[in-house]
């Protein structure tokens, strides 16, 4: 292979699981948006939504085929989810809703613990394959780039709920409702907004989406109750780098992320692939101090 | 029968009881000001309308009791309140924060006609339709949150200090566009301000509060003989 294969393979590669990264930034970006706060239990809840899918996919698969089984599957964890997260928002952290920020954030990192518990008292701990529609084995040859079909199908999946999610904020009514919550409750509530159900909105899309990144990556690895644990870690950095209020930033800095790891794994020598969890942690570093809003966040000017 | 009517209306922050007994009434069409000192419960009265502190006594709105109703659903019932410090949409732009003032109306084309209304009211703002509400000046935040406000359509509008923060020019110029906001569309108003030169300029009757009760209610014109009131908000 010569030495622009690799490159670009690299590359493709790293556009792949960053768009997994991605979504479960578009998640937290989400929550944000709604609620103004940061759910460190996005992941856990993702992996719950996921296992509810296979659990009820594989209930399917034999009467009904593969295939449809599956779709099954992803509809009701999609369907679960949103439910789990509307609910989730509704009953707990609404008994917040009055704290300090700190306590909330505090709040989810107890429904991280609790969450991948229940999963792990569930269903247990070792690692369980996730039925998909192939294996994530096979891939197209073009040029002399391997491209495999889930990363086609993860990629595209996830850029299509970016765009959906960004007409979403900045076009619907709904967005506008979610949007005004998280800048001012009490002022959206003056305006005959219904501040609980558009947290709720939020944080049972957030929910869904999280999901849907979950199964693409259980599809091509395996389920475990703490399969996101360490995305989680890759999400809040490409949600600091890209702009909490961006989903569009949150994205395209997930993306930039993972390709620029697997890059400084594969050319700079002293980092390999021991060190290149640092990448991710430098790049939050050195963003935080020169624009702390985030390179695609909106700057907020504070007047008196 | 009074568009608004609070009678003996009480309310407490924990433990300390800052309305004692006030009772104001705001005609169908009309302005009250609500005068007074720092702390004598002028902010916590017009919470307690739009349901953001607890109260007791009696808020009656059209007929009905309103204490205790959630703020949304005050606002669906046609009182817009624009809360002392503006509460502005900082990071939605003056288009934005517009549209969020139109939330649960239907009527979408008569919501584009009140924000072209509101743009020629306030030119200001059609200058920066598109920046985000942080970035404007104080004055201009003003006239952004009784637009929003405004484009609730609402039956009455409550204004909590619309002159705070400003350079006096640019309260007047605030109080020149509710001035004709109310001529233009007959909207009742309840305005809590602290010059009341400004407040004489809309309104047509006032209350006085003092240390959570209202100990006097009459119109400008009576309010304007009276030597306390002249020596105590009107410069003499």
């Amino acid at each position: 292979m010569n030495q622009f294969a690799t490159f670009v393979q690299l590359v493709v590669d790293g556009l792949a699981q960053g768009s997994i990264y991605g979504a479960l930034a578009l998640a937290i970006v989400l929550v944000n948006q709604a609620t103004g706060l940061v759910n460190f239990a996005q992941g856990s809840m993702a992996v719950l939504g996921s296992y509810i899918g296979m659990t009820v996919g594989n209930l399917f698969i034999p009467s009904t085929g593969a295939i449809v089984g599956i779709i099954i599957g992803i509809v009701v964890a999609v369907i679960a989810s949103m439910a789990m997260g509307g609910l989730v928002e509704r009953f707990v952290m609404r008994r917040f809703e009055r704290a300090e920020e700190d306590t909330k954030v505090v709040a989810t990192i107890g429904l991280l613990t609790l969450i991948t518990g229940l999963v792990g008292l569930i269903w247990g701990f070792n690692p369980t394959p996730y039925p998909f529609f192939f294996g994530g084995s096979e891939s197209l040859r073009i040029g002399g780039v391997s491209i495999s079909v889930w990363s086609i199908v993860t990629f595209t999946t996830i850029i299509a709920l970016m765009i959906v999610l960004q007409i979403l904020f900045r076009g619907t009514k709904l967005g506008l409702g979610m949007r005004a919550v998280a800048d001012n409750a009490p002022s959206a509530a003056l305006a005959g907004i219904r501040v609980g159900g558009m947290r709720m909105a939020g944080w049972g899309l957030a929910a869904a989406l999280g999901t849907v990144a979950a199964i693409l990556l259980a599809s091509k690895s395996q389920l475990t109750p703490n399969n996101f644990d360490g995305i989680l870690v890759y999400a809040l950095a490409a949600v600091v780098i890209g702009g909490l209020d961006s989903p569009l930033g949150a994205v395209i800095a997930a993306l930039g992320i993972t390709i620029l790891e697997s890059l400084a794994a594969a050319y700079v020598p002293w980092i390999g692939h021991d060190l290149k969890v640092v990448v991710p942690f430098i790049l939050v570093f050195i963003v935080l101090i020169i624009r702390p809003q985030g390179l695609f966040g909106r700057r907020t000017v504070v007047r008196v | 029968m009074p568009l608004l009517e609070l009678t003996d209306v009480t309310a407490f922050y924990g433990p300390v009881q800052v309305l004692e007994g006030v009772s104001i009434s705001v005609p169908e069409g009309g302005a009250v000001g609500i005068l007074g000192a720092n702390g004598a419960g002028k902010t916590t009265t017009l919470r307690a309308i739009s349901g953001t502190v607890r109260a007791g006594g009696s808020i009656q709105y059209e007929g009905r009791s309103i204490r205790g109703l959630r703020p949304e659903r005050v606002a669906s019932l046609g009182i817009a309140h624009v809360p002392e410090g503006r509460g502005t949409l900082g990071n939605l732009t003056v288009r934005e924060n517009l549209m969020v003032g139109a939330y649960t109306r239907k009527d979408r084309r008569q919501v584009v006609s009140d924000v072209d209304y509101l743009l020629e009211l306030f030119p200001n703002l059609k200058a920066r339709i598109r920046s985000n509400a942080s970035a404007l000046s104080g004055g201009e935040q003003q006239m952004l949150a009784v637009s929003r406000a405004f484009m609730a359509s609402p039956r009455l509008l409550v204004l909590d200090e619309p002159s705070l923060g400003l350079a006096p020019s640019t309260a007047r110029t605030v109080y020149d566009a509710i001035a004709r906001l109310r001529k233009e569309s007959g909207i009742a108003m309840l305005v809590v301000e602290q010059n009341a030169n400004l407040a004489f300029s809309v309104v047509d009757s006032v209350t006085v509060l003092e240390t959570g009760r209202s100990v006097l209610s009459g119109t400008t014109a009576e309010l304007r003989g009276n030597d306390d009131i002249r020596k105590a908000y009107l410069g003499g």
